[in-house]
C-alpha cells in the first residue's frame, strides 16, 4: 500500500528544481525582493541611525540639564499674548539667584551676540558666548591648551577670551594662541584658553567661537538680557524639583509673572525620540510597499510559470497527484523566490549599511531590532498571498485539456 | 476487470454540440490487450480519457475492480490513477529538467514513498527497460525510442494493473516503435491490462483484442 501523501522534503526539493531550471528568470525575481527587502531595512536603520544621532548629540549636552529660556513659550492653548507684550528679560541677577535652590547644582548663564574678531590685520565674524567657569562642566567640554573662563564673581567681565580651533587658526595659524591678544568689537581680550576639538553640537559649532565672561559680553552687545540659562541639576531624580524650583524663583522675581519657559533635556529627548521613531516606521512603511510590488512580481513570474508547464500540470495530475500537491509545489516555489529574495536582501543591507559605517564613522546607521523581522515577514507574507493565485490556478487545471496543453 | 456501461461525453466545439462518445459499452478482464482503432475524431482518445480517470463521462457508469468511478471525488479518483493505472503518451511527456532517472520516479515521489524504496524501484524499471546505463542522461540527450521507453518505466514503476497507450508509435521510427511495442507487450504478458490507441494498422492488428470505433461509437 502505497503512503497516500506527498512528501514536505520532495515539494521543496521538486521547487527547487523548476526555479533553477529557469535561472535567469528567478534571479531577477530574487533581485527585485532583495532590492525590496534591503530597502526596508536601509531605510529604518537610516531613521533609526538619525534617532541615535540626535540622542546622542543631547547627551553631549550635558545630563541633568534645564534649559530657561526667557519669554513664555505657551504650548498648551491659551490666549495668545497680548500686542505689543515684550517678555521680561532673563538676567544674569536671575540667573545667580537660582544657585539658591538646594537641586540646583551649578547654573550658566548664557548672553549670545555675534561680533568680529581680529588680531593684527586678519579678522573674523564668530559667534560671541559670554558665561561663566560653570559652562565647562555643564557643557562638558574639554580644552586643548590654556584654561577655560576663571571662576569668580560673575557680574565683573575681565577683558579674556577661550577661543575654538576654527577661530585660532584664522587669526593666529598653526602658532599659539595663548596669551595673544585680540579685539572683539572695540575690546581688547587675551587669550586664556584653547577649546578641543569636536565640539559640534545642535548646529553650534564651538570650534568657530569666543568665549567670554558673561558681563563682558552684556557690556559689549550692551544687553543686560540673557540668551538662555543652563541649569545642572543634583540629579536626575531632582530634574523636577529642579524645574519647579527655578520657576519659582523666577516667578518671585519677576513679580509673579511666569514668563520664562523651562526645558528639561528629557523632555526634549522624548520629543525628539516619538518624532524620528514616527517617521522611521514612516519610511520604513513606504518601502515596504516595495515588498509588496515586488510580490507582485512574483505573482507575475508565477503565472507565466503555470502557462509555460500546463503540459507538465497535466502529467502530474495523470500520474496521480491531487490539487492540494499541485498546489503546494507552485506555492513552495513563491516562498523559496520569496525566502531565497529576502536573504539575499538582508545580507546587501548588512553589508552595505556596514560598508556606510566604515566610510561614514560620524553618522552610524543603526537596523532596528523589528526592521530584519517585519522586512522578513512582509515577504514572505506577499509571497504566499501573491503565490496563492497561479498556485490554485495550477491545481485546477483540468489533467486532460492540460494535456494537450490547452 | 474493467466495466463501461452507458458511457457518454460530449463537448461544446463553439455554438456546437460534439457527441465524442455515445453509449459506450465495453469489458476488459484483466490482462486483456485491445487496440483501439478508428479515424481522426471517433472518440479514441475521449475513450482512454475516461478510462484513465482524467475525464468523466457525462452519463453512464464505469467500474474499476469493481469501485463505480464516475462518482467518487477527484481526490479518490487521484488515487486510483496513482495506483492503478499507468499512462503512455504519444509525446512522451518527459519533464525537460529532471533526468531519465527523476522522470521515472515522480510517481513514487507523488505517492510519498520512501527514498530508499524509491530508489530500488527506479532502478529496476529502468533495467528492465534496459535503460540503466541512461539513468542520469536528461529526455534532450535521449533518443525519441528511449524516451519513451523512460516513460514506459514511468508507467509501470507504481506496478499498476492498467496501462493506457495514446498512440505510443506516433512519434517515433519503425525501429524503436517495434521495440516500444515489445516492451508494452511484455508488460501484457506478466498480466498487466494493456489498451492501445493507434492509427497504425500492423500494431492494431497484434492486439487480441481490436476496438473499432466510429463517431463515438464502437463498431465492433
Amino acid at each position: 500500500m502505497l503512503a497516500p501523501t506527498m512528501r514536505p522534503i520532495d515539494t521543496v526539493a521538486s521547487a527547487m528544481r523548476a526555479l533553477t531550471a529557469h535561472a535567469a528568470r528567478t534571479w531577477l525575481t530574487l533581485a527585485a525582493m532583495a532590492f525590496a527587502t534591503a530597502a526596508v531595512v536601509v531605510l529604518s536603520a537610516l531613521g533609526e541611525g538619525a534617532r541615535h544621532y540626535v540622542l546622542d548629540e543631547f547627551t553631549q549636552l550635558g545630563t541633568h540639564l534645564l534649559i530657561i529660556m526667557p519669554g513664555r513659550n505657551e504650548t498648551t492653548g491659551g490666549a495668545p499674548p497680548l500686542l505689543g507684550e515684550t517678555p521680561r528679560d532673563l538676567t544674569l541677577e536671575d540667573a545667580l539667584a537660582l544657585r539658591r535652590s538646594r537641586y540646583v547644582a551649578q547654573v550658566a548663564p548664557i548672553a549670545v551676540g555675534a561680533a568680529e574678531v581680529s588680531a593684527g590685520s586678519l579678522s573674523r565674524e564668530v559667534t560671541i558666548l559670554g558665561s561663566t567657569a560653570a559652562y565647562i562642566d555643564i557643557r562638558r567640554l574639554a580644552m586643548t591648551a590654556g584654561r577655560f573662563l576663571p571662576p569668580g564673581d560673575p557680574e565683573r567681565g575681565a577683558p579674556v577670551a577661550v577661543i575654538g580651533q576654527t577661530l585660532a587658526e584664522a587669526l593666529f595659524g598653526s602658532a599659539s594662541p595663548i596669551g595673544r591678544r585680540i579685539r572683539i568689537g572695540d575690546r581688547r581680550f587675551r587669550v586664556i584658553g584653547l577649546l578641543a576639538a569636536g565640539g559640534v553640537s545642535l548646529g553650534s559649532n564651538l570650534a568657530d567661537v569666543a568665549i567670554i565672561p558673561v558681563a563682558s559680553a552684556q557690556a559689549l552687545f550692551d544687553n543686560p538680557g540673557l540668551f538662555r540659562v543652563l541649569v545642572q541639576a543634583g540629579g536626575r531624580e531632582s530634574l523636577d524639583a529642579a524645574a519647579a524650583a527655578v520657576r519659582a524663583i523666577i516667578r518671585e522675581r519677576h513679580e509673579g509673572e511666569d514668563d520664562v519657559t523651562v526645558i528639561t533635556q528629557d523632555a526634549l529627548l522624548g520629543t525628539f525620540d516619538r518624532i524620528l521613531g514616527a517617521l522611521t516606521l514612516a519610511v520604513a512603511g513606504i518601502a515596504a510597499i516595495s515588498l509588496t510590488v515586488a510580490g507582485v512580481l512574483i505573482m507575475n513570474v508565477m503565472l507565466v510559470s503555470v502557462s509555460q508547464r500546463t503540459a507538465e500540470v497535466g502529467l502530474l495530475k495523470a500520474l496521480g497527484a491531487r490539487q492540494r500537491d499541485v498546489l503546494a509545489l507552485f506555492l513552495a516555489e513563491a516562498l523559496l523566490l520569496a525566502a531565497a529574495g529576502t536573504a539575499l536582501g538582508l545580507a546587501l543591507a548588512y553589508v552595505g549599511i556596514w560598508l556606510f559605517n566604515v566610510r561614514f564613522p560620524a553618522f552610524q546607521l543603526v537596523v532596528p531590532i523589528w526592521a530584519p523581522l517585519a522586512a522578513a515577514l512582509v515577504s514572505v507574507g506577499a509571497g504566499l498571498v501573491f503565490g496563492l493565485l497561479p498556485a490554485r490556478r495550477a491545481a485546477r487545471l483540468d489533467p486532460m485539456r492540460a494535456l494537450v496543453g490547452r | 476487470m474493467i466495466v463501461l456501461r452507458g458511457i457518454r461525453r460530449s463537448f461544446q466545439v463553439g455554438d456546437q454540440v460534439v457527441h465524442a462518445l455515445r453509449d459506450v459499452e465495453l469489458t476488459l478482464t484483466d490482462g486483456d490487450y485491445a487496440a483501439v482503432m478508428g479515424p481522426s475524431g471517433s472518440g479514441k482518445s475521449t475513450l482512454l480519457n475516461i478510462l484513465g480517470l482524467l475525464d468523466r463521462p457525462d452519463a453512464g457508469s464505469y467500474t474499476l475492480d469493481g469501485t463505480e468511478t464516475t462518482t467518487l471525488p477527484e481526490e479518490r479518483r487521484a488515487r486510483l490513477r496513482r495506483e492503478r493505472i499507468g499512462f503512455v503518451f504519444q509525446a512522451f511527456h518527459l519533464i525537460a529538467r529532471l533526468t531519465a532517472a527523476e522522470n521515472v520516479e515522480l510517481p513514487l515521489m507523488l505517492a510519498g514513498q520512501p527514498i530508499r524504496e524509491r530508489r530500488r524501484r527506479v532502478a529496476a524499471a529502468l533495467e528492465t527497460m534496459g535503460l540503466t546505463p541512461r539513468a542520469n542522461h536528461r529526455p534532450d540527450q535521449l533518443s525519441g525510442g528511449q524516451r519513451q521507453r523512460v516513460a514506459i518505466a514511468r508507467a509501470t514503476v507504481t506496478e499498476p494493473r492498467l496501462i493506457l497507450a495514446d498512440e505510443p508509435t506516433g512519434n517515433l521510427d519503425r525501429a524503436s516503435g517495434e521495440d516500444v511495442i515489445a516492451a508494452l507487450e511484455a508488460l501484457n504478458a506478466q498480466g498487466l491490462t494493456l489498451v492501445v490507441v493507434t492509427h497504425d494498422q500492423a500494431l492494431g492488428a497484434r492486439a487480441r483484442r481490436r476496438i473499432r470505433m466510429d463517431d463515438g461509437a464502437i463498431v465492433t
